[in-house]
């Protein structure tokens, strides 16, 4: 079981004017080869979660294990944390540095010791895992790549890593939507091919609703749900209250079923689809 | 956390301190400054600690706070010190095999070390008490009469206000990148001197690009509101010399006469 | 002239990289009304922004013109006048704000006009009422949220008193509340204030508050109309890239499988009546 968490709180600024509780009291565990999503507005905690999962930050109280060892105490060497958990920050194209893109993701593995060989078969790896064309990109310098693109080889630095477990902090911000669906579709995939557990920060329900097995919902520093996309949206009253929406199907679904319509919960258009035409058939023909 | 960081730290408040004009206020501060260095003896150094004294206490501003201040220039001064205590010829107190220290180079050296300190609290009081936009303000209405021979006193005062309004934006950027170039491994905080230097590539390349897509877009923005230069500009807030002003500037003119004064006692 | 932006074969090109020229727009002809609310809609590389700053002389037309209230972006002598005319909120709220308090950002345009410093104090402290910030006034900018700090933004330009407003992707940086802030405050400018608004955007819920829709790809108007008669176009614009309302969809896929309903549902509500009637 690859990540457990233990009462965790943090506290920043701890004994001055300014201290602020960023996570309260914080326990759960996610199962080898999840895709979770990590929802919360601006300010819930998520993104002060997700830097306790790869040892950037330190809990104030409480444990963190992953695979079974317990990150928080100080005799675990740090590399090897940053190894099993990848995180990619929000915009993280904006810390691409190196002249070429084979630089650039080679930065990781290089840090990590690795031999000329095993950087070149790892960059080779993760750029294609990313759906770009090795031979095609690795000399190109990744300023002159589009927004996209330079998201993905910045993807591509932390996948170099070779990590077990993927966090990504709202991978499809600033994307349209058609960057939005290609960068949460290779996520899926990754996810699907090569087993890896997956947290995706987001504060945008309809973004993965579709793909998330289940949801992590946060506010105020604390877990407010951790149940499947159709058991969380069920709670839209809570979620409205601290900020969130539901999809735009699940408020129709919601409405019919005041109605008096004997219709089933739908996350998705399809679900939908199918429940409509099952009662509207049912009732015409 | 970086974010707390604040170049010459503001303390709001409501003090006659801080109601003085800008502009009257950093020239005082200079004149204080230096009249400091008329000091010769231990009575003018006495009539200095009070007064300063006095200013903290009506200015209100947190003594901690200005103890703080002198920590990153603590280097400075003890380097002050010490050569001044070793290189002073006169009557020797004690020796150390090379190295003599005599009695005058310990006053001098108490002494240099004192004015140091009173000069530092004196910007301190300041920065502390005046917001960076009145200061800018005020810088730029003093050098305004020195446009004819070329300095650009508007263009000064802008890179000012852009420079504190993006320091923040920029600590908090280094932190991330910081932390995203760690989270690939990066080692920030271990090797030798050069090791060091070089592991700062990461992060001052997107830092240097991040602050240069900033100016780009910021510029465009500063076009769009109609920003021209300094020509024709008119100033929501506009400094004003007031009664407490004037009294400011007497009370200062008779601690410098005093100060002088005390040069003969 | 009711119109507030005309634009007559408008033609912007660029030296590319590879030596040839670009169009990033490519003879656009475009006519907005004065106190309209109009988005225009495209993904990244459509051209939409480069369209935007034509629209307060950020950029200028390479061939063909454009008119913001009548008057000709090409005309050197124009160029203040347009820019208070038609002002401009851009996506990144850090990038776009200069002071350190609130109140001087937002007084940061009056000054730069050269109003008079007591009507410098009356914009600002209007203009903050009107974004509902006034009691941010004395803060620091760096220290407020994303959708606070673009609503700052908003007042630094209604100080400036224009007519018109562009907002070039002015939530594309922003949490769900903080859009929410912001589009509120797109709407009442133009319902209480009478601005027009000109909505650059990629996301279809916004565009679909708007009174009309315009869809940009490579540089070319390739739609247009009220966000009904545009969203019903399910199969295009999701060829274009771009997202319908899930009902909207829901209702195109319905009617493919034989289900008798109007295709130009955009709200849950509309959808609610129809399915009613159904029933």
């Amino acid at each position: 079981m690859p990540i457990k968490v233990e009462k965790l709180s943090h506290i920043y600024m701890k004994g001055t004017a300014f201290q602020k509780v960023a996570l309260d009291d914080v326990g759960f565990e996610i199962n080898d080869g999840e895709l979770i999503g990590l929802i919360g507005h601006t300010g819930s905690g998520k993104s002060t979660l997700i830097q306790h999962l790869n040892g950037l930050l330190k809990p104030s109280e409480g444990k963190i294990y992953i695979d079974s060892i317990d990150i928080s105490s100080k005799e675990v060497p740090m590399r090897l944390i940053r190894q099993k958990v990848g995180l990619v920050f929000q915009y993280p194209e904006h810390q691409l540095f190196e002249e070429t893109v084979y630089k650039d993701v080679a930065f990781g593995p290089r840090n990590l010791g690795l031999d000329e060989e095993q950087i070149k078969v790892r960059v080779t790896q993760s750029l294609k895992m990313v759906g770009l064309n090795y031979n095609e990109i690795k000399d190109i310098s990744p300023f002159e790549l589009s927004g996209g693109q330079k998201r993905r080889v910045a993807i591509a630095g932390v996948l170099a890593m070779q990590p077990k477990i993927l966090i990504l902090d709202e991978p499809t911000a600033g994307l349209d939507p058609k960057g939005r669906d290609e960068i949460l579709g290779e996520i899926k995939r990754l996810h699907v091919e090569q087993g890896l557990t997956v947290i995706i920060v987001s504060h945008s329900m309809e973004d993965i609703a579709n793909i998330a097995e289940r949801l992590l919902v946060m506010s105020k520093g604390k877990i407010v749900f951790f149940d499947t996309p159709k058991s969380v949206f069920r709670e839209v009253d809570v979620l409205e209250k601290i900020g969130l929406g539901v999809p735009q199907v699940t408020y129709l679904i919601r409405k019919l079923q005041g109605l008096g319509f004997e219709i089933e919960d739908c996350v998705s258009i399809d679900e939908a689809k199918k429940e409509l035409l099952r009662v509207l058939r049912g009732r015409t023909s | 956390m970086m974010k707390n960081i604040t170049i010459g730290q503001y303390i709001p408040g409501d003090t006659s301190i801080h109601n003085m004009d800008p502009r009257i206020k950093i020239l005082l501060t200079l004149l204080i400054i230096t009249i400091l260095f008329f000091i010769t003896n231990f009575i003018g150094y006495v009539v200095f600690s009070i007064f300063l004294a006095l200013i903290v206490y009506i200015s209100k501003v947190p003594f901690k706070l200005l103890l703080r201040g002198l920590r990153p220039l603590l280097v400075i001064i003890i380097f002050t010190v010490v050569l001044n205590a070793f290189m002073t010829q006169g009557e020797v107190i004690f020796r150390f095999w090379a190295i003599k220290v005599t009695k005058e180079g310990l006053i001098l050296a108490g002494l240099m070390g004192l004015r140091l300190v009173f000069l530092i609290t004196g910007a301190s009081i300041l920065t502390l008490t005046t917001s960076p936009i009145a200061l800018t303000d005020g810088i730029e209405k003093l050098l305004n009469p020195f446009k004819k021979i070329g300095v650009p006193a508007h263009e000064l005062a802008m890179m000012m206000t852009i420079a504190l309004r993006f320091i923040p934006t920029l600590l908090e950027e280094t932190d991330k990148i910081m932390k995203a170039q760690m989270a690939r491994g990066a080692d920030f905080e271990t090797g030798n001197l050069i090791n060091r230097a070089k592991a700062m590539v990461p992060l001052l390349v997107p830092l240097f690009i991040s602050a240069f897509r900033r100016a780009e877009e910021l510029a465009l923005a500063m076009e769009a509101r109609c920003y021209r230069g300094g020509e024709n500009r008119t100033r929501m807030k506009q400094l004003k010399i007031t009664r407490l002003d004037y009294v400011g500037i007497a009370v200062a003119i008779a601690f410098c006469a005093a100060i002088v004064g005390s040069r003969y006692v | 002239m009711s119109n507030m932006i005309f634009t007559s074969n408008l033609t912007f090109e660029y030296h590319g990289h590879h030596e040839h020229n670009v169009k990033a727009i490519d003879d656009l002809n475009i006519e907005i009304k004065k106190g309209s609310f109009v988005a225009v809609l495209g993904h990244n590389g459509s051209g939409k922004s480069t369209f935007a700053k034509h629209l307060n002389a950020l950029l200028l037309p390479s061939d063909g013109s454009v008119y913001v209230d009548s008057m000709d972006t090409r005309d050197e002598k124009n160029l203040w006048n347009i820019r208070q005319t038609a002002g401009m909120v851009f996506q990144n709220p850090d990038n776009q704000l200069v002071a350190t308090i609130v109140e001087e950002d937002v007084a940061f345009g009056p000054e730069n006009l050269g109003v008079r410093s007591d009507l410098i104090r009356e914009r600002v402290d209007e203009a903050l009422m009107t974004v509902e910030m006034l009691e941010y006034a004395k803060h620091a900018p760096h220290l407020l949220s994303g959708g606070q700090k673009q609503r700052i933004a908003i007042a630094g330009i209604i100080a400036m008193k224009p007519k018109c407003i562009i907002f070039d992707e002015p939530t594309a940086m922003l949490d769900p509340i903080g859009r929410r802030e912001v589009m509120d405050t797109i709407k009442k400018l133009n319902k209480e204030e009478g601005i027009t608004i000109i909505l650059i955007t990629h996301y279809m819920d916004e565009a679909v508050q708007a009174d009309y829709v315009y869809v940009m790809e490579e540089g070319k108007l390739v739609m247009q109309g009220m966000p009904k008669e545009v969203f019903r176009e399910v199969e295009e614009l999701k060829k274009l890239g771009l997202d319908v309302p899930q009902v909207t969809e829901l209702t195109s896929k319905l009617i493919a499988e034989g289900i008798r309903m109007p295709s130009d549902i955009l709200t849950v509500e509309e959808m609610v009546v129809e399915l009613c009637r159904l029933k």
